[in-house]
């Protein structure tokens, strides 16, 4: 216990002037990134941390695992946390900690000078320290960054299934990115509530935003299909490219009874078929132009409002 | 004993299943069903399961057991009001329902009926 109270003596009677020291270093250093840290801010974090590490050090001596340092990793992975998110590299938040070992060594130094053996004792035992507790910030760096990327994964999925109406009674589902089985789940779960909430009898599964298709792709889709029917709605496939077509061919998948289609316009165009539907041209050659044109044509669209028209 | 009930409808028998349905039951569903298509000689059967919450591999089958029999004695079955938890369970399970025609609602089913017993009088005329 007497060398790690010689770090915590050290730490209590030099505070200032290793903060100082120690901010300096860390101006000096390119690793903090003047740009997104003010040094004022840098100040206040150096010396909270500090204050925590001389509490803790007094407490619990030099075990970075102990209850007595607790304080201190909280306001590490704090730090490391805000640090991952303002976009520092794992290095450069792990020297937040690491530059604090120069103006450290330097005062054991000076206090132990004229005895090499206590001097390397208490080098050796603040390096585990300071080591451990960079570790800490490295872990939490980590931690914060695969937060990050499972938020984004969840935001894709979400992003990424969107199920809209192409008609009453006509739904599309432009699928975009690699069906594995989660996102299957999710995108068959998001076509049946819609299904149901639109009382739809048709859905169009759009596949142009696939990147390839393979034998448990074409399982996925075959189930989604096979739950739809099961709710009463029948699916047309589209938006299948020709390397897709050659692969599915080539890997003998057997898409059954299922219509499929080169795009999404020859699937809506099968999709009105079915509902009785059709699309007509407004101006049509035929009709005598002008004003009686327009009228024929608005009288058209009261009784048929499915009307589109191409221009 | 518990049984489910058979609503007749001019050609068309309705079953609502409004319990969860346990093997016994589905037997005598299954029993009841094919003497009654018999007996009214109905033309269709719709089967209404928006009440079933939990569907395992036995009542699936009994679902397309029950549309093969009916197919059997002339009389179309159509399953309708499969809610989304379900129709994935089954399609998990392996099972498709293949030659068991669906429909979202009653209506709906009613009108897939209705729409496919015209066809067949066309043809038949």
């Amino acid at each position: 216990m007497a060398r790690s109270t010689v770090l915590g003596e050290v730490l209590t009677q030099q505070e200032e002037s290793i903060l100082l020291d120690w901010i300096d270093q860390q101006v000096a250093n390119a690793a903090t990134r003047s740009e997104l840290l003010s040094r004022g801010e840098l100040q206040e974090q150096s010396r909270h941390f500090l204050t925590l590490l001389r509490q803790a050090v007094r407490e619990g001596g030099v075990e970075a695992g102990g209850a007595a340092f607790e304080p201190v990793r909280r306001a590490l992975e704090e730090l490391s946390l805000e640090r991952a998110r303002q976009g520092y590299s794992p290095i450069e938040t792990a020297m937040f900690v690491f530059s604090l070992k120069q103006p450290v060594f330097f005062r054991l130094r000076e206090r132990f000078g004229d005895s090499p053996q206590a001097l390397a004792d208490a080098l050796w035992e603040c390096t585990i320290l300071l080591d451990r507790l960079g570790l800490i910030t490295t872990e939490a760096y980590q931690r914060a960054r695969e937060q990050v990327i499972v938020r984004q994964q969840e935001e894709m999925l979400e992003l990424s299934t969107p199920v809209v109406t192409l008609w009453e009674g006509v739904l599309a589902l432009p699928l975009i990115g690699t069906l594995d089985s989660a996102r299957t789940q999710v995108v068959m779960e998001n076509l049946l509530e819609r299904i149901v909430a639109t009382g739809a009898s048709l859905a169009v599964i759009d596949i142009t935003g696939v990147p390839t298709v393979d034998t448990v792709t074409a399982q996925h889709l075959l189930k989604t299909v096979a739950a739809a029917r099961l709710m009463g709605a029948d699916c047309i496939l589209s938006g299948i490219r020709p390397q897709i077509a050659q692969t599915i061919v080539h890997l003998g998948v057997d898409l059954g009874d299922i219509i499929t289609k080169a795009t999404l316009a020859d699937a809506f165009a099968v999709a009105l078929k079915r509902m009785g539907l059709g699309v007509q041209r407004l101006n049509a050659p035929g009709a005598k132009g002008g004003r009686q044109g327009q009228e024929q044509n608005g009288r058209d669209q009261e009784e048929r409002p499915w009307n589109a028209s191409r221009s | 004993m518990e049984r489910i009930p058979i609503l007749k409808m001019g050609r068309y028998l309705l079953v609502t299943i409004q319990v969860d349905m346990h093997d016994r039951l589905a037997m005598t569903l299954q029993d009841d069903l094919t003497e009654r298509i018999v007996k009214e000689r109905a033309k269709a059967v719709l089967i209404d399961i928006s009440a079933l919450e939990i569907v395992d591999s036995f009542i699936g089958r009994m679902l397309a057991n029950i549309a093969a029999m009916a197919r059997v004695l002339d009389a179309q079955t159509v399953v309708v009001g499969m809610r989304p938890a379900v129709a994935i369970t089954l399609v998990e399970l392996g099972l498709s329902l293949k030659g068991v025609r669906t429909a979202l609602n009653v209506e709906k089913g009613i009108a897939l009926l209705r729409n496919s017993l015209q066809d067949g009088r066309d043809a038949g005329a």
